[in-house]
């Protein structure tokens, strides 16, 4: 198991390596650096004079080289130009250059600043991460008992009424995208003007002008039921959908199989048939799928958070790639190649505990 | 929960005219009609028949488990006395595991994966009595005990999937007879298991049912099995059934043409392919939509008589003066039943004429790693270990072993789907041991062609008949053009004898044997003159099994074509083979011909095969030898002889040699090769295993 786990991380890690290096190339692309020196230095600069921004900035040189700095395995960049200023990668403002460390890169913590926020970006990573942590742990508080019930019970008897009803729910809710759900979300239950909350507010029965919240801005310090329940819903929905279908599929398989005659035969009651054969057996490849949901929420957020307002990783993302912040982009990426290879460990160890035939060595 | 008011004197389980149809979107197809037949208590009824013919329709009816589809349509079973087919599904479910246990076909399926063997066992009595989770615990590991399972604590903790297919079956038994249920059913317990593992599973039954006092329903295709454990059966054909009675009476005075028919086409000792051949049933089986008026079995009868059998349905007779003996057959009066069979014209055997393929010294290793994730080290198997033989043309020269033991190894290596790790392979005095198959030439591959087990996965299913004919000949550069290669396509659809209609027609239309025979054509359709032949009737049921053996019989006289037959049914190696060649893991431990392998003396692996077949003749008798434990495992092999850990000849082998030392082939008269250190005396002691009482 340990040796496993090691292995594995080795993988993790290599994997890691190639993935953001094909994002430090694809952000780092001539043009890019071109639009970056004229948005840091002037838009009327002349095309030589980009050339030596790009030079004195420790733009240049070779691509692998620029990566190994930004990954703080090589020296960083230090530049003395014609005025005698030394200037360097690990150089802050106003320091001594002799006093500076010669490797700074993500390994060392230095992630580089963002240039649209204006601040270190470990820092505005890690805190929109927590913001969109929150949203992605109420998403699965929502989304995983409620589609694996709705699986279990549709896939248990195969072709009844529940099971088709449950199905058209399944796929009415995974057929509409977050941008049309959170609207018809946000028009029934937080606007003023339609949907249910005028009606309440005629009753007396709710104080406010709406039942809901439409704007998620105020959970970002704050999480009540009121400002956070229909982002997390609309992200929820969708998954709902997806899960309880793969749930069902795998559910109504495990149904027919031999061992479920077998207990039936056995004077089993259906509920625990369900419950104690077949639950465990039909759960393994939903699993997989389930743990799958954390990177595809943490990078599929950007709709709802920009349709609710709540400035959490998706909206981080989505600043930094318009404003052609690179560090920033950088940064994201680390991040969003790490959750998905966590959670990709995850995935294999447990399915390693549903499933005994798996071994592991 | 024994019901108070039942009297064991009465029939644990009576059907009476049950009739089961299932529904589908089209039609109403009836499954099994008006079945009646009765189980007194610690009975053993045997239900017999070939695959489709309601056998298995019948005992999941007792149970209620129809499925979604099946209805019980009329009739009645009642179970000690009570009507199974108006209780409810929790009347139902006291009955179900506690009083009616099944056994199934496919152990590793009918057992759940994902949860511990002593789990699933203690769930019954926790369910049924009541009983605390210690307690059950307690009597699983008691029962595993008495299912004769080696070391029953580690049994409990594990998952099905770390037991071999012989000790999940005892699993199943095990749980089966948890709750000691009056009636057990068992449905082809052991089709899926080797002889000498079947030996042990129906030792075990048998035994179970004198111990607990347990009748049951046991159902097999297999009418040796019946013989070895039922007292009584029926015969059941179409969804009907058509004879019933004491085995020993069915057997020796059958009084339905049907029975009679299944008797002559299963080959028996003294059957032989010249003098002898089988006699198989002609036509098909009728789909259930689609039975004839009258007496089902008609079509197919020797005995037909127009406007008579065809007239109405047939209705049970009894036979009188036998016990409880019926039989369904409207002229079972008039049939003379002690009439010889009209012999077939007997035929020439085939001479047999050079060497067309010599092996020697073969092996084949491969290597495995052992971690499910790659890790831990490299193991090697030895899956052909110093295979050396030679086979003519004209011959048929078998090759006879369990799962395991490297005969579709050999099979791949002869055919290049692998190639050799060393020695040599002579085909028409070519080297083809290292050519893997893609390498060789057109010439090489058409002549040694194969013929599968599976004939339902073999086909196409997209792609007529006729159109996977003719792309074996275009593939082996047969014909000039694509008139001359039709031509050639239904010329071999006429060696195969199926109508040159069925050309147009597609897999799925054609039955098992037909979709067989398809097969058989593609193999020769190239001309072959050496045919590897894996296990080519095993999934047939036994009337076209007969059909098919006597095909390739047919078509390798005519072609004088080398069949390779490979089979662990020694009943059909017996019947058709020239010379027997037996393995072990990967080892070859005894070779000769037939009559030299079918006779003592014997490797004590051939006598332990031969004494596990369950032979479907009241007149044989058969020693019983029951081999201990399970094949050992080709990766890690016991030192010394292969077979030293099951062989009960090993003390009569001085100074633990067998424990040691590979043994050397001693070759005895006749040529007759045994691998084996026991002495030439000892070995000229052995009895017959198989014996035939005069009559």
């Amino acid at each position: 198991m340990l040796k496993f786990v090691a292995r594995r991380l080795g993988v993790m890690v290599l994997t890691a390596l190639a993935l953001t290096f094909v994002v430090f190339y694809l952000t780092n692309l001539p043009p890019n650096l071109e639009k970056l020196a004229r948005t840091e230095g002037s838009v009327r600069m002349t095309d030589q004079a980009v050339a030596s921004w790009i030079e004195n900035n420790g733009h240049g040189g070779s691509v692998f080289g620029r990566y190994a700095q930004w990954l703080g395995i090589a020296p960083g960049w230090v530049l003395t130009d014609d005025k005698g200023v030394t200037r360097g990668r690990c150089i802050q403002n106003n320091q001594d250059p002799a006093t500076a460390a010669t490797y700074c890169g993500v390994l060392q913590g230095e992630w580089g600043f963002s240039t649209v926020f204006k601040k270190p970006v470990l820092e505005s990573v890690l805190q929109k991460l927590g913001s969109t942590g929150w949203l992605m742990m109420w998403v699965m508080i929502v989304m995983v008992p409620v589609s694996l019930i709705m699986g279990v019970l549709s896939g248990m008897r195969e072709g009844s009424r529940l099971d088709r009803s449950l199905s058209i729910v399944a796929i009415a809710t995974t057929a509409t995208p977050e941008y049309v759900s959170g609207v018809i979300l946000v028009a029934i239950f937080a606007s003023a003007t339609a949907g249910i909350s005028p009606i309440l507010h005629d009753w007396g029965w709710i104080s406010g002008k709406t039942l809901f919240l439409g704007t998620a801005t105020s959970a970002m310090d704050n999480i009540t039921f009121w400002n956070f329940a229909l982002p997390v819903l609309t992200i929820a929905l969708y998954g709902i959908g997806y899960i309880a279908r793969m749930t069902r599929a795998s559910m109504t398989e495990v149904m027919t199989q031999q061992y479920i005659r077998t207990a039936r035969l056995k004077g089993v009651r259906f509920r625990t048939v369900v419950m104690r054969h077949a639950l465990r057996n039909a759960l393994i490849a939903p699993f997989t799928v389930i743990m799958l949901q954390f990177p595809w929420l943490l990078n599929g957020v950007v709709i709802t958070e920009a349709l609710f307002n709540y400035k959490g990783f998706g909206w981080t993302l989505v600043q930094a790639a318009g404003n052609n912040d690179i560090d920033l982009l950088l940064g994201c990426s680390v991040v969003a190649v790490l959750v998905v290879l966590v959670t990709q460990l995850i995935s294999d160890i447990g399915y390693v505990f549903l499933n005994p035939r798996i071994r592991l060595a | 929960m024994t019901d108070t008011t039942w009297d064991p004197s009465k029939p644990i389980l009576e059907i009476e005219n049950l009739s089961i149809s299932f529904f589908t979107r089209m039609r109403e197809i009836p499954a099994v009609m008006d079945f009646s037949c009765t189980v007194m208590a610690g009975e053993a009824m045997g239900l017999v028949g070939e695959s489709g013919c309601g056998k298995s329709t019948v005992a999941l009816a007792v149970m209620r488990d129809l499925g979604k589809n099946g209805r019980i349509v009329g009739g009645s079973i009642k179970f000690k006395g009570r009507d199974l087919t108006h209780m409810n599904d929790e009347e139902l479910r006291h009955i179900r595991g506690s009083e009616i246990a099944m056994i199934y076909q496919e152990p590793m399926a009918s057992l759940n994966p994902a949860m511990k063997i002593g789990a699933q066992l203690a769930e019954v009595p926790m369910i049924h009595q009541g009983m605390s989770k210690d307690e059950a615990w307690a009597l699983a590991r008691q029962i595993v005990a008495d299912v004769r399972l080696p070391d029953p604590d580690r049994m409990l903790q594990s998952y099905p999937h770390q037991l071999s297919g012989g000790q999940q079956q005892r699993i199943v038994i095990a749980m089966a007879l948890m709750s000691k249920p009056a009636l057990l059913i068992l449905d082809e317990p052991t089709t899926a298991l080797d002889v000498t593992v079947e030996a042990g599973i129906v030792d075990l039954v048998k035994d179970l049912g004198h111990k607990y006092g347990t009748s049951m329903l046991f159902i097999s295709h297999n009418l040796g099995l019946i013989l070895d454990v039922c007292d009584r059966l029926c015969v059941m054909y179409s969804g009907e059934a058509v004879e019933t009675g004491n085995v020993v009476e069915v057997f020796d005075k059958m009084r339905h043409p049907y029975t009679q028919a299944l008797f002559r086409s299963i080959p028996l000792p003294g059957a032989d392919k010249n003098s002898h051949p089988l006699v198989a049933i002609p036509g098909n089986f009728p789909l259930p939509h689609e039975r004839p008026k009258g007496c089902n079995f008609g079509p197919r009868c020797d005995y037909f008589q127009d406007g008579r059998c065809n007239a109405a349905d047939v209705p049970m007779f009894p036979v009188p003066g036998d016990d409880r003996h019926a039989t369904r057959c409207i002229k079972w009066t008039e049939i003379d039943w002690d009439a010889p069979m009209a012999l077939k014209a007997s035929k020439e055997k085939t001479p047999i004429g050079k060497v067309v393929l010599k092996m020697e010294d073969l092996k084949k290793y491969y290597s495995v790693s052992s971690g499910a994730f790659g890790s831990g080290t490299a193991k090697v198997v030895k899956a052909n270990e110093t295979l050396s033989f030679e086979a003519r043309e004209g011959e048929t020269l078998a090759i006879v072993g369990e799962s395991g033991c490297g005969k579709s190894t050999f099979a791949k290596v002869l055919m290049g789907l692998e190639t050799a790790t060393s020695g040599s392979i002579l085909l028409f005095d070519e080297n083809v041991q290292s050519t893997p198959i893609q390498q060789r030439n057109t010439d090489t591959v058409s002549s040694v062609q194969m013929v599968f087990q599976n004939p339902f996965d073999t086909l196409n299913p997209s792609m007529n008949v006729g159109r996977q004919i003719i792309r074996a000949l275009e593939i082996f550069k047969q014909g000039g053009s694509d008139e001359e290669r039709h031509a050639r396509m239904l010329e071999l659809l006429d060696l195969v004898k199926l109508p040159r209609a069925f050309a147009e027609r597609m897999p799925r239309q054609l039955s098992g044997g037909q979709k067989q025979r398809v097969g058989i054509a593609r193999a020769f359709a190239g001309g072959a003159k050496v045919v590897v032949a894996d296990e080519p009737v095993s999934a047939l049921d036994v009337s076209v099994q007969a059909a098919v053996t006597d095909l390739l019989m047919d078509i390798q006289r005519e072609n004088k074509t080398t069949l390779l037959f490979i089979s662990h049914d020694l009943s059909i190696v017996r019947y058709l083979s020239d010379r027997v060649m037996v393995m072990y893991l990967g080892h070859v431990v005894e070779m000769g011909t037939t009559d030299q392998v079918f006779q003592p003396p014997y490797h004590p692996y051939t006598e332990a095969l031969l004494s596990a077949v369950p032979i479907a003749d009241t007149k044989v008798i058969r020693k019983r030898i029951v081999l201990d434990g399970d094949i050992p495992s080709a990766m890690n092999p016991p030192p010394g002889c292969p077979f030293q850990t099951r062989c009960r000849w090993k003390s009569q082998v001085p100074g633990g040699l067998c424990d040691r030392e590979m043994p050397p082939v001693q070759v005895l008269e006749g040529g007759h090769q045994v691998k084996c250190h026991l002495s030439a005396e000892v070995l000229a002691s052995m009895e017959p295993v198989i014996k035939i009482a005069a009559e």
